[in-house]
């Protein structure tokens, strides 16, 4: 065998070896978080842990329910307002947006998700908190005095606006995979359509969205994803006081990423609390894989469809 | 007019307004930051390192923490940079293009891409602890590098995915081994992808913020040693902004001026620097 053909079987063995850790980097990642939080484990049961609300870590109570629920509720509004406005704006831009003017748009959607997360984190103390404080609170807990409107916390720092911060920041995400999934849809089916005298809007509703659903659904999915893990944002915003259970979009709320964050510097010196923060963590990342195999998977499936 | 039509209409005036809240929603960021910024800017603030009692509104700049994030984002950048080519040109060129394994790379390269910073921030920190050394910049190089080697692998994915076949063939009919043709011909054919990915995941590791909390620390002093702790610009703007002081807060929207400027700098000069180099590819 000659050099170069030595020099290529080398290089295709390392370069195997690079793609063997990347496929075994997310059990890895999941493997060490385990082993770190095997102590907690050993003494308490999992169960116990998430569904338990008391959080006392100089007690030795490590209930995460609080945050999880914090998580969901957090998610839960981002998802409300983010869902239908990626959908809206991605049908336009593939739509009736005009080529030439949708190139464009490319660029502005990437730098909408490239913008840093404390940035989003900034804009809303400055504009989101106030904006809530001011207006929308006082408006809608007195006019609409039930759930989930009423609140006692004043500040403005409250699960909505995390949520409006975290709609903003998952739906470049969302309407960049959807564009994608809506531009696979074959032109020939929209051309039919319209020449049996459909209208544009009809098209995309029995054409268009029939075929692409699965599609977006799996947007959704990861937007979701990405919304449970944002950390810095959430709790630059939500006002990060732990609640036994949401009750109000108002109150403030306690997501599981902005425990792990906060935690930090302290959770050495009380034992068992940096097993319970990297079990946190482990929650995380289980549920995020989850979630995103989820959402390839279906995009994969189609695609090949 | 007829009620498919009203219906149409309705659902574009709703397609418009979204549309318009999230084009809207980037220039209102923007301006934002740039109205609150600019006024407490000032040359203080990245020409000097925090004086003592910085962050009870005394004297000095971020000048340590604006250096420290373009060292720790260059350092992160390189470390994803020497994983990620590897893997991408392995994927491109001595895989077949429906082969199991491909697959398999690049949906681990999407779940990977999903996972949150602060996870990879636990694992630096959990990997930092057991190798026994402290928050430093290299466990912060080390850990913004595993967060960003999807983001770089998977856009440069995208564009040797795009290098037509018959270039390759053209290289391999005159000699070339796969490694040669890698080097000599793709790399060159994909540079300005290639440059644009680089470009990208150095944003983004100068952006974040959760993966350098634990790993990274924080430092008054100028970046100088790779096993000390180092300021990060993102971390600063937090901490600034968590303080009592408004002087302080004021100084913390400068600096989220300084550091959205920075990242809207690299995400021009990625487009500029694809759109120069494109000349040079053989269509």
């Amino acid at each position: 065998m000659n050099t170069r053909k030595f020099k290529d079987a080398i290089a295709k063995k390392i370069m195997f070896s690079f793609c063997v850790f990347i496929l075994s980097l997310a059990f890895l990642i999941g493997f060490i978080l385990y082993q770190k939080a095997k102590p907690i484990l050993g003494v308490q049961n999992l169960w116990q842990l998430l569904l338990s609300g008391k959080w006392h870590p100089t007690t030795g109570q490590f209930g995460m329910a609080g945050f999880i629920l914090g998580t969901l509720w957090v998610t839960l509004i981002a998802v409300f307002i983010a869902v239908p406005v990626s959908i809206l704006t991605s049908l336009y831009l593939s739509e009736y947006m005009p080529k030439r003017v949708k190139e464009f748009t490319k660029p502005v959607i990437d730098l909408l998700a490239g913008i840093s997360p404390v940035i989003y984190g900034v804009w809303g103390v400055i504009a989101v908190v106030p904006f809530v404080r001011d207006y929308l609170m006082p408006f809608l807990s007195e006019n609409l005095p039930f759930f989930p409107f009423v609140s006692d916390n004043y500040t403005g720092f409250c699960a909505l606006s995390g949520g409006i911060v975290l709609a903003i920041m998952i739906s470049p995400l969302m309407v960049s995979v959807m564009g994608e999934v809506l531009g696979a849809v074959s032109f020939e089916m929209r051309e039919t359509s319209l020449a049996l005298g459909a209208t544009r809007w009809q098209t995309i509703k029995f054409v268009v969205l029939k075929k692409a659903w699965p599609g977006i659904i799996a947007a959704i999915i990861l937007g979701i994803s990405r919304a449970f893990g944002e950390t810095i944002a959430v709790l630059m915003v939500a006002g990060c006081s732990i609640q036994e259970f949401p009750k109000s979009i108002f109150d403030t709320a306690y997501p599981l990423p902005a425990l792990i964050a906060n935690t930090y510097g302290e959770m050495m010196s009380i034992p068992l609390y940096d097993s319970s923060v990297l079990l946190a963590a482990l929650i995380l990342l289980v549920v995020t894989i989850l979630f995103n195999i989820i959402g390839w998977g279906i995009l994969f499936k189609s695609e090949n469809e | 007019m007829d009620k498919r039509k009203i219906e149409e209409n309705i659902f574009k005036g709703l397609m418009i307004f979204s549309t318009f809240i999230i084009f809207g929603s980037i220039v209102f960021i923007l301006v934002t930051i740039f109205l609150k910024g600019f006024p407490a800017l000032s040359f203080d603030m990245i020409t000097k390192t925090p004086k003592g009692g910085y962050y009870l509104g005394k004297e000095g700049g971020i000048l340590n923490a604006i250096l420290g994030s373009i060292v720790l984002g260059l350092g992160a950048t390189l470390f994803a940079f020497l994983i990620s080519v590897p893997i991408v040109f392995y994927l491109n060129l001595y895989l077949k293009r429906k082969s199991k394994l491909a697959f398999f790379i690049r949906f681990s390269l999407d779940v990977l891409w999903g996972i949150p910073s602060i996870v990879y921030g636990a694992f630096g920190f959990v990997l930092m602890v057991f190798f026994g050394f402290g928050a430093s910049l290299l466990a912060g190089i080390i850990t913004v590098g595993f967060l960003i080697i999807p983001i770089m692998a998977r856009s440069m994915d995208e564009v040797l995915k795009m290098i037509p076949q018959e270039l390759k063939e053209a290289s391999y009919a005159l000699g070339a081994t796969k490694l040669e043709t890698a080097v000599k011909v793709i790399f060159k054919q994909a540079m300005p992808g290639i440059l644009t990915a680089v470009l990208l995941g150095f944003g983004r590791a100068i952006g974040d913020a959760a993966a350098v909390l634990f790993t990274a620390g924080f430092t008054d002093y100028l970046p100088y040693s790779l096993f000390k702790p180092v300021a990060t610009l993102p971390l600063a703007i937090f901490f600034q902004l968590g303080t009592p002081f408004p002087e302080v807060q004021e100084r913390g929207y400068a600096s989220a001026l300084i550091l959205t400027i920075i990242i809207l700098f690299i995400n021009i000069s990625a487009r500029m620097l694809a759109k120069k180099f494109n000349k040079n590819i053989v269509k």
